[in-house]
């Protein structure tokens, strides 16, 4: 029991052991100060009465018909906007890596993706309005030389499905830079194996290619909804207070409580980080499982 | 075998005219402010506000000292974990993901409930507070880049050997980072903090909900009050974003030159 010899080690070991944690300290109050504790705050806060005692009225109230169709909104266009980027991204990836394209292609294609995927936000609203707005160079050329007028087609940049256009500028090249590396994870001998057995280039795809892509594309899904999801600024630049998305309902709360409740504006946040989450997680999951292949 | 190339060619097409129009769009609608002919009036007119002087160089201060900030946060953590803590490696590398996780505007909340006048630490209240916020809140939304470009970087160098023969040289931890450890892993911190820049410069909710003017909300304002200016504002932002993105490019390029010759 008291054997100096199996004591002695282990002593200094445990205390190196919990010295070096020390050393991650600043970061740890760093992340404690300025990421957890704020978020959790806004956590216990949509569980909270504004007196502080526990309630469950705040996500209850969620339940109202303004804010269930922000969240309704959100959801739709993330996701549209997530699918279609996905879609292209993955055409455009797809050509680049498998498609006999010249060479030179491909480094300028996925710069720009890196560029084109930071080129969120304001800017990223007005560049639109300077293309597609009503006085747009777009819109006026199309209708003082070709004699189509958008506008009378029914187009309008300022609504749910212009913000949609806008999204797939930053959401298309996130796709190309995440799924390429997949892409070029996918060897020559499964396609030869495959035609070897008679499959046709169709066959191929959906009995060999996209099952092995598949969790890949669903996390990559995932992270596009979510980044679509939790955008401010290129919405807010676009259109002002006038799109009702979580988001944008979140900064109106919070600029002038807008819902005449401060503790739902909290409850509105809590849905947010919850969505987010889950999207996350989902990324997460199944990027690890993609990985398998990629070997 | 052709009808693949037609499929690739179309996608890669669809993609040219939808990158490419916008960006036409804005060039070619910020040169349109005088009526009847091309000029550059709407960039002489930015240029020269003194509105846009201000906010923007008070941008750039802050997405410098945000890269400083994030530096000496990430460098020393990440080469702590790697070295002494590679247990605790996916809890930290959890930890610094979570700012792509929770939506800007959430945390940015957090702050002014945290931080408000009537809290124990009221930095919202007065102004080097509220500059001292923005910028842990800046160092926090660059965090996942730095982390993982910082980390990526130790992984190529072998840090404990570097570090034994640091000691046995007699230099201290200061020493060490300074003089061995940053020089090895700069490439990756200056990737890191060319995109903190691209990221900073434009940045909008943070600076917005705490009442700072910078660059992201003059160029709302201007939004909603002018007409070419914003084109113009929009193309400058694009030249940073690319220019950003280049330098990137440009010193992963020259690391990789400096490796071959070794």
């Amino acid at each position: 029991m008291t054997d100096p010899n199996s004591t002695a080690p282990v002593a200094p070991n445990r205390r190196r052991w919990s010295m070096n944690w020390l050393g991650i300290l600043p970061f740890a109050a760093f992340v404690l100060m300025f990421l957890i504790l704020p978020t959790l705050n806004i956590v216990l806060g949509a569980f909270q009465t504004s007196t502080g005692g526990f309630t469950l009225d705040n996500i209850r109230e969620l339940n109202s018909d303004l804010i269930r169709s922000a969240y309704f909104i959100s959801i739709k266009i993330s996701l549209i906007s997530a699918l279609f980027g996905c879609a292209i991204g993955f055409g455009m990836a797809a050509g680049m890596v498998f498609g006999d394209l010249p060479k030179w292609l491909r480094g300028p294609l996925l710069t720009f993706s890196g560029v084109a995927s930071n080129f969120a936000g304001v800017p990223l609203a007005f560049a639109f309005i300077a293309t597609l707005g009503p006085v747009g160079v777009v819109t006026v050329f199309l209708r003082t030389q070709i004699g189509i007028d958008l506008r009378m087609l029914g187009f309008n940049l300022l609504t749910y499905y212009g913000l949609i256009i806008v999204y797939l500028f930053f959401q298309i090249p996130l796709m190309i830079l995440i799924i390429t590396p997949a892409l070029d994870g996918m060897k020559k001998e499964w396609r030869e194996a495959a035609s070897i057995l008679g499959a046709t280039g169709l066959q191929y795809w959906w009995y060999v290619a996209l099952p092995i892509l598949f969790p890949a594309l669903l996390g990559t899904f995932a992270l596009l909804f979510a980044n679509a999801f939790g955008a401010v600024a290129t919405a807010y630049a676009l259109a002002g207070p006038a799109f009702t998305l979580v988001p944008i309902t979140l900064f109106s709360q919070i600029r002038g409580d807008v819902l005449g409740n401060p503790q739902l504006g909290f409850a509105l946040a809590f849905g947010m980080i919850l969505i987010t989450g889950v999207a996350n997680v989902i990324y997460i999951v199944l990027r690890t499982r993609a990985e398998r292949w990629m070997k | 075998m052709s009808a693949k190339r037609i499929w690739a060619w179309f996608f890669i097409l669809f993609g040219m005219v939808y990158f490419l129009l916008p960006l036409f769009g804005m060039f070619q609608f910020s040169l349109k402010m005088l009526r009847g002919r091309y000029s550059f009036e709407a960039y002489r007119v930015v240029l020269r506000d003194p509105q846009f002087q201000t906010t923007f160089g008070y941008s750039v201060v802050l997405a410098l000292l945000t890269i400083v900030i994030g530096t000496l946060i990430v460098v020393p953590t990440a080469y702590w974990v790697r070295l002494k803590l590679p247990r605790a490696r996916p809890f930290v590398e959890f930890v610094t993901l979570l700012p792509l996780v929770i939506p800007p505007i959430v945390i940015v909340f957090g702050y002014i409930r945290l931080y408000n006048t009537s809290s124990i630490l009221p930095l919202t209240g007065s102004w080097i507070g509220t500059n001292i916020l923005v910028l842990f809140g800046y160092t926090t939304l660059a965090l996942p880049y730095m982390y993982r470009a910082v980390d990526t970087g130790l992984r190529a160098i072998d840090v404990a050997t570097l570090t034994e023969a640091a000691q046995s040289l007699g230099a201290s931890w200061v020493t060490i980072l300074a003089r061995v450890i940053l020089p090895n892993v700069l490439v990756s911190v200056l990737s890191g903090a060319f995109l903190t820049f691209a990221i900073v410069i434009g940045e909008y909710v943070f600076a917005a909900l705490l009442n700072l003017n910078t660059f992201g909300p003059y160029m709302v304002w201007m939004g909603g009050n002018r007409a070419y200016e914003p084109s113009a504002l929009a193309v400058i932002a694009f030249g940073i974003t690319w220019v950003c993105m280049g330098l990137i490019q440009l010193v992963t390029h020259f690391s990789k030159h400096t490796k071959a010759k070794r």
